[in-house]
């Protein structure tokens, strides 16, 4: 008998191992769980420091700046570039959220001004301000390994929330609406 | 066909990465070696499976750009390694260090090989000596002839 359950025990372990992985393929296709996610450490500590130009003399900005515009309300940072797909088929939910009344600002990571101009023209402007992350080195520091990555600022100057990857309506409802909710509180 | 097939992989096989570009490389060679051996333990964050000093991507590039200037500038190893997990997170290092967080995954083989032993001490068979012959079997095998 007890050799018998011996040998139903890699059974049940398979079986185990089956449904936890199908749990992961689940949370995947919701997109509550990435398997490339790394976990950001900046998450609840404050922005880093940075300063920006603009393109073309243009004005950038610095953390100092978004510190001020979050006072008033959160500022969603995001980090973009022309060359990016992802970044374009993230383009239509920002300027959703941004007509919604999220300031978001941009930082324009390893971009040409003649590129990030067209970019904006053909998908729409949704950012307060642009800033030219020219050498990446302003996205290090932020912990991004990849366009697009958004990070939420509060009126503290804390990082709240991040999300590495496009924004998607699903997303958006899911994850940045409770967050900004919950800055508010 | 298979001549087709061979000038087409041809054209879709691209040259191979050139990762060690020399002007990247520190002149000082204690110091180039310094900047290997701590980017060799730095995972590249784009291809994940792979070292900034072994990957082709531009931000591992990046990196090591830091890593270097870093080392030029007279960091510690343990500098530079905290620099890159406050960014990163611990997930930057290849080889994480043995924290309460990472116990189960460095304590995993010792646990494989304790429950191997466990396994193997529970199996031993307990077989009892088979008893002796009775009589009437030894009259049996004395009638085979043996």
């Amino acid at each position: 008998m007890n050799r018998r359950l011996l040998l139903l025990a890699p059974l049940a372990l398979t079986a185990a191992g089956g449904a936890a992985f199908w749990a992961m393929l689940n949370r995947m296709q919701q997109g509550t769980f990435d398997p490339h996610a790394i976990g950001n450490p900046m998450l609840g500590k404050p922005m880093p420091d940075f300063t920006l130009p603009g393109y073309d003399g243009a004005r950038g900005f610095s953390s100092t700046d978004i510190r001020q515009a979050a006072q008033s309300k959160p500022v969603l940072v995001n980090f973009f570039a022309s060359w990016c797909i992802p970044c374009a088929a993230e383009a239509d939910v920002l300027n959703a959220v941004a007509q919604g009344g999220l300031q978001i600002w941009g930082i324009c990571y390893k971009d040409k001004p003649d590129k990030m101009q067209a970019f904006l023209t053909q998908y729409g402007n949704p950012y307060t301000r642009i800033a030219a992350d020219a050498a990446g080195r302003t996205a290090i520091d932020f912990g991004v390994y990849g366009v697009p990555e958004s990070y939420l600022i509060d009126r503290a100057g804390i990082i709240r929330w991040h999300l590495p990857g496009p924004l998607t309506e699903q997303n958006v409802q899911q994850s940045l609406l409770p967050a900004i909710k919950a800055t508010a509180a | 066909m298979k001549a087709w097939m061979l000038v087409l992989a041809m054209a879709i096989a691209g040259p191979a990465w050139a990762i060690n570009d020399p002007n990247e490389m520190l002149k000082n060679p204690a110091q180039e070696a310094r900047a290997e051996a701590i980017g060799s333990q730095l995972r590249c964050l784009v291809c994940q499976n792979e070292s900034i000093e072994d990957s082709g991507a531009d931000l591992a590039r990046d990196l090591r750009a830091i890593v270097r200037q870093r080392v030029v500038a007279g960091d510690t190893d343990q500098q530079i390694m905290a620099w890159m997990v406050a960014r990163y997170g611990q997930f930057v290092r290849l080889k994480p260090p043995l924290t309460l967080g990472t116990l189960l995954l460095w304590g995993t083989p010792v646990m494989g090989l304790l429950i191997g032993a466990a396994a193997a001490w529970l199996g031993r068979s307990h077989r009892t000596p088979p008893a002796p012959l009775t009589e009437a079997e030894r009259a049996k095998l004395a009638e085979f002839g043996a």
